[in-house]
């Protein structure tokens, strides 16, 4: 124990050390409160960010052909007379509250123009982690089993070209060739309440196939690599050594090792997803959250693009925080102080 | 010509060096450029002439087809692809003025200041790049201005993380604590002792930043809210003329392509470059 010679110069080095060492909860509780700043941060940011435009919003949305007069009615309906930070907290404590603001479009509150479209996004988004984990990582670990060999450099040039390809290419090809080819699905991804789930499923399966395609590649990568990195260590080495066969190795030596780094994999792959989501959306003419956004944007629909932005962008640092606690527990290494 | 002398051996001496992938992505990217710089000084037809009827079929007169509106799609391809590599072009040496300085002199200076940006850096990379440049263009407006800022500041977060990695690691050299104690000043740091022992990481990085600056772009551009009309890039080309797709046309696809040809060609290169280095480690 490389700390016991401290014991008698310090016992409280020795008790946070160990504190440190052994409390898992202690971790994550850290990690949770790291992730609340990164959360304020990004919530400042997108505050920030929509603040930055020359003039204010309100100029800005009505542009040139705008009256004095309905300038002061969107200012007054902000509120823009009061300095940010006032407007900044009470943004915030409305979000957490469930309000919103409402939408200067269409009058109409944020909170219910999202509900209606969060859980298209999230249908569509679970439907295409369904395909897209067990293709990648089933996919990353056998490039890794056979590096070099045949199979590795074929799902290694594609997994290239994927990468590569902009999701929209993608989108169209598949539209192209499942729907005004084959005519096995619809052109526009519209869902409708009297669907059943089935024919719901077949409404989305090409923009889910394509979303799963775009971020298989990016996982694909990554988990051959953390495959590899645990394969190419020395006790991989040893026990090929004793004369392990193949499937124990891989089984019962390798795999509690990468478990973390893929576990972490498929966690970023959600969080891939999220990001996705936005162009598929509009390739397909999907109407969820994403193509709500979109439409924000290009009307500065300031509240409308604060709320998804802050939605968007919560959803993603949740995922990537989960990402971190759950190696933190499979991995015990990782507790250890630098 | 002579400049031509000069370059042609190095270019050769370097396609020799490269294995097959690196070298399809050579042609495939030198054929991109020589396209889109030099085809429309050959192409019969400028890219703002309406020449025939909507979405026609390809055809001698007209190889790709012609678009929504009837104008000749090969020549739109050519100036868009124009137009997108000289926007990413521009929007990368940006995120590197940005980065690059920060970067080195986070990892020389170290101290609050290095803490100040890291934590900045942070923050913003904790974001979906999409979104971020959603929320920031619907603020700043579409003007190729501020989609230039936008790009060059959100793929300056990752430029400044590597280079300071990097640089980090430069900066615990022996030679660099030799320039400490020869009392050299800051400048001479940054641009003599580091920054020429950081630009072969650098140089791969800037190949896929590019390329994630070409797809921002196309992306932003296919969404509405990039590269406006009447001008397009290639992203914008798609959705010009994304109606067609329905009955069977390819004049989405085709822009959507030649944006994908450059994409892979360019990482056909670096994965080639990142292996030679790779190589190069091991036989040390």
């Amino acid at each position: 124990m490389s700390f016991r010679g401290c014991v008698s110069q310090n016992v409280f080095g020795l008790i946070l050390e160990k504190m440190a060492y052994r409390s898992l909860a202690l971790l994550i509780f850290k990690r949770l409160a790291s992730g609340a700043v990164t959360l304020f941060i990004v919530s400042v940011l997108i505050f920030v960010g929509t603040e930055i435009l020359p003039g204010d919003v309100a100029q800005a949305v009505l542009g040139q052909q705008a009256t004095p007069k309905a300038v002061q009615a969107i200012r007054d309906e902000l509120g823009l007379d009061r300095p940010a930070v006032v407007r900044y907290v009470e943004w915030l404590v409305n979000f957490a509250q469930g309000d919103l603001g409402r939408s200067l479009t269409n009058e109409r509150e944020v909170a219910e123009l999202i509900g209606l479209r969060l859980g298209k996004t999230l249908f569509l988004a679970t439907v295409a982690a369904i395909i897209a984990i067990p293709l990648s990582v089933g996919l990353g670990l056998l490039a890794a089993l056979y590096e070099g060999r045949l199979a590795d450099k074929g799902i290694s040039s594609l997994t290239l070209v994927f990468v590569s390809l902009p999701d929209f290419l993608l989108g169209y090809l598949l539209l192209l060739a499942g729907a005004v080819y084959l005519g096995w699905f619809p052109v526009l991804s519209r869902l409708s309440e009297t669907m059943s789930f089935g024919e719901q499923l077949r409404v989305v399966a090409l923009p889910c196939l394509t979303l799963a395609l775009v971020v298989s590649a990016h996982t694909m990568r990554l988990t051959r690599a953390a495959v590899l990195s645990v394969m190419n260590q020395p006790y991989i080495e040893m026990a090929r050594l004793k004369g392990a066969t193949r499937r124990r190795i891989v089984f019962y030596h390798a795999l509690p090792n990468a478990l973390s780094p893929i576990l972490n994999i498929v966690m970023l792959t959600l969080a891939f997803l999220i990001v996705g989501v936005v162009v598929v959306e509009v390739v397909f003419n999907y109407a969820g959250m994403g193509q709500l956004m979109i439409d924000a944007v290009s009307k500065r629909d300031m509240p409308l693009v604060q709320a998804c932005g802050l939605i968007f962008a919560s959803i993603y640092v949740m995922l990537n925080l989960s990402a971190d606690i759950l190696s933190l527990i499979t991995n015990p290494r990782r507790r250890r102080p630098k | 010509m002579t400049a031509l002398r000069v370059i042609a051996p190095q270019v050769i001496g370097f396609l020799r060096e490269m294995d097959k992938g690196a070298r399809t992505g050579f042609f495939l990217v030198g054929g991109f450029l020589l396209a889109v710089f030099f085809g429309p000084f050959i192409v019969p037809y400028s890219e703002v002439e309406i020449v025939g009827r909507a979405f026609e079929p390809s055809s001698a007169a007209h190889w790709l087809g012609t678009d929504s509106v009837g104008r000749d799609l090969l020549a739109r391809i050519l100036a868009g692809g124009q137009t997108t590599v000289v926007i990413s072009f521009i929007a990368t040496c940006g995120a590197f003025a940005l980065g690059v300085p920060l970067g080195i002199t986070a990892a020389v200076l170290g101290g609050w200041f290095d803490l100040i940006v890291t934590r900045i850096v942070d923050a913003v990379m904790a974001f979906p790049g999409l979104i971020l440049a959603l929320v920031l263009l619907s603020a700043l407006g579409t003007s190729l201005f501020s989609l230039l800022i936008v790009m060059s500041v959100l793929s300056s977060t990752v430029v400044f993380r590597l280079t300071r990695a990097v640089a980090a690691d430069v900066v615990a050299m022996d030679y660099i604590e030799v320039a400490r104690l020869r009392g050299e000043k800051m400048r001479w740091f940054l641009f003599r002792e580091v920054l020429p022992n950081v630009m072969p990481t650098l140089l791969t990085e800037f190949g896929l930043r590019f390329v994630y600056a070409a797809i921002l772009i196309s992306s932003l551009s296919f969404l509405g809210i990039g590269v406006q009309p009447p001008n397009a890039d290639l992203g914008g080309m798609v959705k010009e003329n994304s109606l067609a797709v329905a009955f069977g046309h390819l004049s989405p696809i085709m822009p959507a392509l030649a944006l994908a040809i450059l994409a892979i060609g360019i990482n056909l290169i670096v994965d080639g470059l990142l292996k030679r280095n790779a190589d190069l480690d091991l036989h040390k």
